[in-house]
């Protein structure tokens, strides 16, 4: 698709809107600050309100006992709220095995988002600044297996990891979310702006070695862009199931995920004798596992905004 | 799509001479190396399964012979085969159903956003995005929790209210509960990307529309739609790719809804159950290839739409 902004001034956009905003839409913002809507705000509230209903019921329960589930209203607490006795149990259950979830989502995600992000940022500024043969096939190869459903893959891989041994191990997750097609394209819209030409050459005009320039200057000026693709690979792993679930068998490798679902599917089939809690622990777990991810989010805000404006700009 | 995205941006901008020897001739040789990484995870972890998976989708494991070359049989049988059938038509009925309800409800949360006219913008725009963050395992969990007759919230204040109490997880509400799960989780992301665009549009062009007498609806239609055409398309071209693949959330509330939610609910389902627990992996293969050309077909068609509507 063409773009309907020309490069030069969508960049300066998308860094204007990485640092806060334009000075001219300062102008428009203050001039429009005047006039707010008092309906429409209402109506975005009640929206809002939506969205955040289900994270409100989850706070409520997670601090209920399964009893209490049952007993008390869903959207507020109990008479007995028990929200750190929960949240120990949840820990120590079985050993601790959902410490475990958390402990292997957090390795099997941050290798893999920092892994897929650093692959891309290479591949995206090969493929921005180098003009070599194949380069417009290459790139246009991987944008097509986007439309690859992961099923169609998963289990061929499944079967392709089962004979190399990989299966049960960390790198049966690992391995496939290192690729990330999304992430290349990203990286090399990025790297066209992001990275001027100008500075490439007197790089070199100065001695520097190709891959020097790259780790020194380039990947410095990518940073943004980079921040946009761990944080997307981060969430694709983190809230993986599909995966994990074909290629583990081991309870203690299991991701957050897949070993939360397990943990529902006992507290529907028992809700008797040892496994008369699991319902609260399932709630309980299911908020502590979100945590991270909301906040790294908040946080971060600023760089995947910017990051996924690129994209959509330029698309 | 791919190959003219990629020479339409690129053909202009790859003109210059000076660059082009600048990039190119000189220090060719470091271009390769640096995407060589890429493309060789790239042809481990997608070329090779999908060659795999097409070659397994040409074989059956028989009982007398073992495995033996079938050519196109597992197509033939996957192609009359109600079950596939059922799954596809029904994640295409959800696509239908789903899929513009949640894009024109993004559309329409990005413009109010951007439009200025809002009270505590930020805080809104963050809430609506927070269910992204929430792993698809969790909202769906949750979701079913909340739909479920016992404790659910909506049941309780039913009950109370002497109203009878919904059954969302039954037959006929149960594709519209799914919807509304993955509406909830994805109408922020969508919301962020429109935003996201809106938010590069040069203010002059504002500017200069109000000069020229426009008002709001007048900018959002002749200014800001035009600009989100090609971020629209590409969250129409996730949507696609998502509605088809259907698996988890029909998968997690299978425990819930057992009666409903059978093993070939959706193709995706259908294709997992056949290769995990049906142990008929190349018929699997099949259905997953068949299911990847519907996929492919239907992104091809979106594009070809939207493009010849901008042509005409």
């Amino acid at each position: 698709m063409t773009t309907t902004t020309p490069p030069a001034t969508s960049r300066a956009a998308v860094t204007a809107t990485a640092t806060g905003a334009p000075r001219a839409a300062h102008r428009w913002r203050r001039r429009s600050a005047r006039r707010r809507s008092t309906p429409l705000t209402i109506v975005m509230l009640a929206v809002l309100a939506y969205f955040l209903l289900p994270l409100f019921w989850l706070a409520m329960a997670s601090t209920k006992s399964t009893q209490d589930l049952f007993d008390s209203f869903g959207l507020w607490f109990s008479h007995a709220p028990q929200l750190f006795e929960n949240i120990r149990e949840t820990l120590t259950h079985d050993d601790g095995i959902f410490l475990h979830w958390l402990l292997n989502t957090i390795l099997y995600s941050v290798g893999s988002a920092v892994g897929a992000a650093l692959l891309a940022a290479a591949a995206g500024y090969g493929f921005a600044k180098y003009r070599f043969r194949g380069n417009n096939a290459a790139f246009s190869l991987v944008l097509g297996a986007v439309m690859i459903p992961t099923t169609a893959l998963a289990i061929p891989t499944y079967l392709l990891f089962a004979k190399a041994d990989l299966v049960n191990t960390p790198w049966a997750i690992v391995l496939p979310s290192l690729v990330s097609p999304f992430g290349l394209y990203l990286m090399r819209i990025y790297a066209q702006d992001a990275v001027p030409d100008s500075i490439l050459e007197a790089a070199r005009i100065d001695g520097a070695g190709e891959l020097r320039i790259f780790l020194q200057i380039a990947l410095r000026l990518l940073a943004p862009g980079l921040v946009t693709v761990v944080l997307f690979t981060l969430v694709a792993t983190w809230n993986n199931y599909f995966l994990p679930l074909i290629m583990l068998n081991d309870p203690r490798l299991y991701p957050v995920t897949v070993g939360l679902s397990s943990w529902a599917s006992q507290a529907v089939g028992g809700g008797a004798g040892a496994n008369s809690n699991m319902l609260a622990l399932v709630v309980t777990g299911s908020l502590i596992s979100l945590v991270p991810l909301v906040v790294a989010f908040l946080l971060l805000q600023r760089y995947w905004q910017s990051g996924l404006a690129t994209g959509g700009v330029k698309q | 799509m791919t190959a003219t995205t990629a020479a339409s941006t690129e053909a202009p901008r790859r003109a210059g001479p000076k660059r082009h020897r600048l990039g190119g001739l000189r220090h060719g040789a470091a271009g390769p190396l640096f995407v060589a990484p890429f493309m060789v995870l790239f042809l481990l972890m997608f070329l090779t399964p999908l060659g795999y998976a097409a070659y397994l989708s040409l074989f059956q494991e028989r009982l007398i012979g073992g495995n033996t070359f079938v050519g196109l049989d597992n197509y033939v049988t996957a192609l009359k085969d109600p079950l596939l059938r059922e799954g596809v038509l029904r994640v295409a009925a959800f696509f239908v159903i789903q899929v513009p309800l949640m894009l024109l409800l993004a559309l329409g949360f990005a413009l109010a956003l951007d439009s200025g006219l809002l009270r505590l913008a930020r805080v809104i725009r963050l809430g609506i995005f927070v269910p992204y963050a929430v792993p698809s395992v969790v909202a769906t969990l949750m979701w079913g929790y909340l739909y479920g007759p016992d404790f659910g919230p909506f049941a309780q204040l039913s009950r109370k209210l002497g109203l009878p109490v919904p059954h969302f997880l039954s037959d006929g509400w149960l594709l519209g509960s799914l919807a509304n799960v993955v509406t909830w989780e994805f109408v922020g992301y969508n919301m962020i990307i429109l935003y996201a665009t809106l938010r590069t549009i040069p203010q002059e062009l504002y500017e200069a529309a109000a000069m020229d007498g426009a008002g709001a609806w007048r900018i959002a239609w002749s200014i800001k739609l035009p600009a989100l055409r090609p971020a629209l398309l590409l969250t129409l071209l996730f949507s696609v790719i998502g509605s088809f693949q259907l698996f988890n959330e029909p998968k997690l509330l299978q425990p819930i809804a057992p009666d409903v939610i059978d093993t070939s609910y959706t193709a995706n389902l259908y294709a997992y159950s056949l290769a995990f627990t049906g142990q008929q992996v190349n018929y699997s293969a099949a259905v997953s290839f068949l299911l990847g050309m519907v996929i492919v077909i239907f992104s091809y068609a979106v594009l070809f739409t939207a493009n010849r509507r901008r042509t005409s």
